[in-house]
């Protein structure tokens, strides 16, 4: 077909920061699907304990000390993640790379924490049905929580390269946006495994 | 960009040369390598596409001769051609590979091909994951495929219902494939959501607000949100049986504090909103085809759009129903045979409005017409039978019958493949560029509209006298032999008439005539490039004002003008009124998606025979993801 050129968009930007990015979408999309996967999750570990005449089956509750810890750490990490994601907004390279390490430790500390929740479980997956779906619930949020911890780690990675573009500091703020929902999805699933069993 | 970069060759722009000048340099920007490499590496949504289109098909033939085979057995009392335990293995293969393999890749595969040039973008969003999605789906299918002819395919229906399928009852590795073949094609179907949904969001062309995105988009955005929404459950549902059966734990046993209500509810909270994942993209072809053989723009347009949208939240308090005789909460049930027989409302909307398109407008009945014809009969019968099994007291007689059976096949069939071949007519023209025989078109339909019927309804009857699913045969004295041998007399005349869509396929491909950009005279922006469409797609990106761009200026397209010609650069826009706000570069091709793909199929399978491989089998998968990402340096990485 013929054509009529009736607007021009040559002088637009090559990024954009958040809504105005692709990966910002993306990140939303799959943000939805795993949010999805916690709330199907959650819901199962309600259906087994409406279902079952005694909640835990067969333990003593969690103890609660690992657990409280990790929730203040992942509470207080937002702050430097919002850091991060200011500094990324003005392209300042230095500090990007400071907070992003600082990202990485917070990551590597909670890791550490998770490890001990774990161990203080009071229960094993194949114990009985309340054993199995609480460490599945821990474990999927454990995925995440290392999957971003590798991301933050690669991206830490590539700020000290040759290969510091624009485009990256619009990466760094699609993670710190990530990492608020590793956190947000934690603060149910913390009262659901720590304080539904003590009701 | 200053006015004095953007004058220097380096940063030359399309609007600051012509044809053909501007195509050759479009074509060098966004070919495919020609090598077996570059084949590997293709990140181009039309290839992707008809990969994904080929696959799927092959997996419909697969299905259907599973199909054939079981017909055959059934068409007579007390036959011995098929074992009970092949029986089994088939009809769970049947069902998996038609829901699994089939019917929700082959709907989101033509959405991979047609959602970014109806939208009027150049590539799809994220088009990495869109390589790494058919990669993913292909492994995971030929394993399923692979395992069924090592005698290890499934044989526990396809939804698996505990316990018949936990360790206990099933200490093969059969269901354990089941499960893991469901987080594979999940893993694909969501990738392919999540682009769609973006792609519809961000890439549509300058001025394609809300209200002038063609209705199949819109069926496909619709779609892609109910995949994001009700996939994890099965996802979850997978690992757990596959975590039951190899660590021991205990979600579905009994004895343990396990629940095995629970699996069918995880299971249909997925499986029912799978049905519409099905038919919306069926509905969104048939309003196409509709509007550009009725010649007239397609009436009730929101109507149409708002029944989607309802069709789709809907689907979603349906699951219940498929669980009415395990004994619920009266309340319960009530509840969802409501709303079992609310969401005929948006769907009946749908045929008046197609119905009103039909009657004002001149109707060309050509191939595709008849098959959305087709489709309106059928899918009228199959509501019908869904609104009665909808009522608890009927679904009560009729569970586990043939009528269910009969109906299921009416929706499905009717509901999405009528509509599936009568869109292989439509847009074959577009993909191949030339024209299927109309004489093999009207053939094909009649032949699989006499053999469908023939082959399904009889299964309503036989359903009403008590003949139940899933039996691998059946005596002679309870009078079931004549309705079974009509069936199968039916399945093979249905089945002929793919044979004829085959050879009508392969004999156009090479003495079709030729298509042209437009045979059809439709209205929307994939018939305003050249069939096949170019590498680029669009040579410069399409600017619209009307619902129906081609039928509203016929002999030109207004264009924006301004994107790069020395780099892969795609145009986005705001969500609402699509303004555009940047030129964002799109990825150049990669094998990156290929290894990764192998490394999640590694990861899949050796899970399924020792837990350790979630331990070996992480570190490649992140090897291979980090290889993705990791910026080359080459043009896509410039500012």
């Amino acid at each position: 077909m013929k054509q009529k050129i009736a607007r021009q968009v040559a002088d637009l930007p090559t990024y954009g920061f958040g809504p105005a990015s692709g990966p910002w979408w993306g990140s939303m999309g799959f943000i939805a699907i795993e949010g999805m996967g916690f709330a199907i999750v959650i819901g199962a570990y309600l259906y087994l304990e409406a279902t079952n005449p005694k909640w835990p089956i067969s333990s003593p509750p969690p103890d609660l000390w690992a657990g409280t810890l990790a929730t203040i750490v992942f509470l207080a990490s937002v702050i430097p993640n919002e850091i991060t994601n200011r500094v990324a907004h003005r392209l300042d390279l230095g500090r990007v790379r400071i907070w992003l390490i600082v990202m990485s430790l917070i990551g590597v500390a909670l890791l550490i924490i998770r490890a001990f929740e774990f161990a203080h479980l009071n229960t094993r997956w194949d114990s009985d049905a309340y054993g199995s779906v609480v460490w599945v619930i821990l474990g999927l949020h454990t995925t995440h929580l290392a999957t971003d911890l590798v991301d933050t780690v690669v991206l830490t990675g590539l700020m000290f390269t040759r290969h510091v573009t624009p485009r990256r500091f619009s990466d760094a703020t699609d993670n710190a946006f990530y990492w608020n929902f590793v956190v947000l999805a934690w603060l149910p699933i913390y009262l659901l495994l720590y304080w539904v069993p003590r009701l | 960009m200053t006015e004095l970069t953007s004058e220097s060759p380096r940063d030359l722009r399309d609007h600051q040369i012509e044809e053909p000048e501007l195509s050759q340099l479009l074509s060098r920007v966004w070919a495919t390598p020609r090598s077996l490499l570059g084949w590997l590496m293709s990140v181009d949504h039309k290839v992707v596409g008809r990969r994904y289109i080929v696959t799927a098909f092959i997996f419909l033939f697969l299905g259907g001769a599973l199909a054939v085979l079981m017909r055959i057995q059934l068409s007579k009392s007390e036959q011995h051609f098929l074992s009970a335990d092949q029986y089994n293995q088939i009809f769970t293969m049947h069902g998996s590979t038609m829901m699994f393999l089939f019917a929700v890749p082959v709907m989101e595969a033509f959405a991979v091909y047609l959602v970014p040039l109806m939208v009027g973008t150049r590539n799809i969003a994220f088009p990495r994951l869109n390589a790494f999605s058919y990669w993913t789906y292909l492994l995971g299918g030929c394993f399923l495929w692979i395992s069924f002819f090592l005698n290890v395919g499934p044989d526990v229906g396809w939804f698996a219902y505990v316990p018949l399928s936990s360790l206990q009852f099933n200490p093969t590795k059969r269901a354990d494939v089941w499960a893991q073949m469901i987080t594979f094609t999940e893993v694909a179907a969501l990738a392919v959501a999540v682009e769609i949904i973006v792609t519809v969001f961000k890439q549509r062309a300058v001025g394609m607000t809300l209200d002038r995105i063609p209705p199949y988009v819109w069926s496909m955005l619709v779609t892609s949100f109910l995949v994001v929404f009700a996939m994890p459950a099965v996802m979850i549902a997978s690992t757990t049986l596959i975590l039951d059966r190899l660590v021991n734990t205990h979600f579905y046993d009994t004895a343990a504090g396990g629940n095995v209500l629970l699996w069918q509810h995880l299971f249909w909270f997925f499986g029912h909103p799978e049905v519409y994942i099905i038919f919306i993209p069926g509905t969104g072809m048939v309003s196409t085809i509709l509007a550009t053989f009725a010649r007239r723009p397609l009436v009730g347009y929101p109507v149409i759009i708002l029944s989607l949208i309802a069709t789709g939240f809907l689907a979603f308090g349906l699951w219940v129903h498929h669980m009415f005789v395990t004994g619920l909460p009266q309340l319960g049930a009530s509840l969802f045979t409501a709303n079992s027989m609310l969401i005929a409302v948006p769907s009946g909307l749908q045929i008046f409005c197609w119905l009103a398109t039909l009657w004002d407008g001149r109707p060309v009945f050509r191939t595709p017409l008849l098959f959305v014809l087709g489709f309106i009969a059928i899918f009228v019968l199959g509501g019908l039978t869904g609104v009665m099994v909808a009522s608890v007291p009927i679904d009560t007689q009729v569970h586990d019958t043939y009528f269910v059976v009969a109906h299921f096949h009416y929706v499905l069939i009717g509901g999405a493949v009528f509509p599936l071949i009568g869109a292989v007519y439509y847009w074959y023209p577009k993909i191949v560029g030339r024209m299927l025989s109309e004489r093999i078109g009207q053939w094909n339909f009649w032949i699989a509209f006499v053999g469908f019927n023939l082959a399904f309804f009889p299964m309503h009857i036989l359903g009403l006298n008590g003949m139940p699913r899933r039996v691998y045969t059946y005596t002679a004295d309870v009078g079931w032999d004549g309705l079974n041998m009509l069936s199968s007399i039916g399945a093979i005349i249905f089945a002929a008439s793919f044979i004829l869509l085959l050879a009508n396929v392969i004999y156009s491909r090479y003495g079709g005539a030729p298509a042209g950009d437009n045979p059809w005279g439709a209205s929307t922006l994939e018939w305003a490039t050249t069939s096949p469409p170019p590498d680029y797609n669009f040579s410069r990106i399409p600017l619209i004002n009307h619902r129906d761009p081609l039928w509203a200026d016929t002999d030109q397209l207004s264009v924006v003008g301004g994107l790069s010609v020395h780099k892969r650069e795609v145009l986005l826009g705001s969500v609402t009124d699509s303004e555009p706000h940047t030129r964002s570069s799109s990825p150049e091709p990669s094998i990156w998606p290929l290894i990764t793909a192998i490394a999640v199929c590694i990861f899949f399978i050796g899970s399924i025979f020792t837990p350790w491989a979630v331990v070996w089998g992480t570190p490649p998968v992140a090897a291979a993801l980090i290889g993705w990402f990791w910026p080359t340096g080459d043009r896509e990485d410039e500012e």
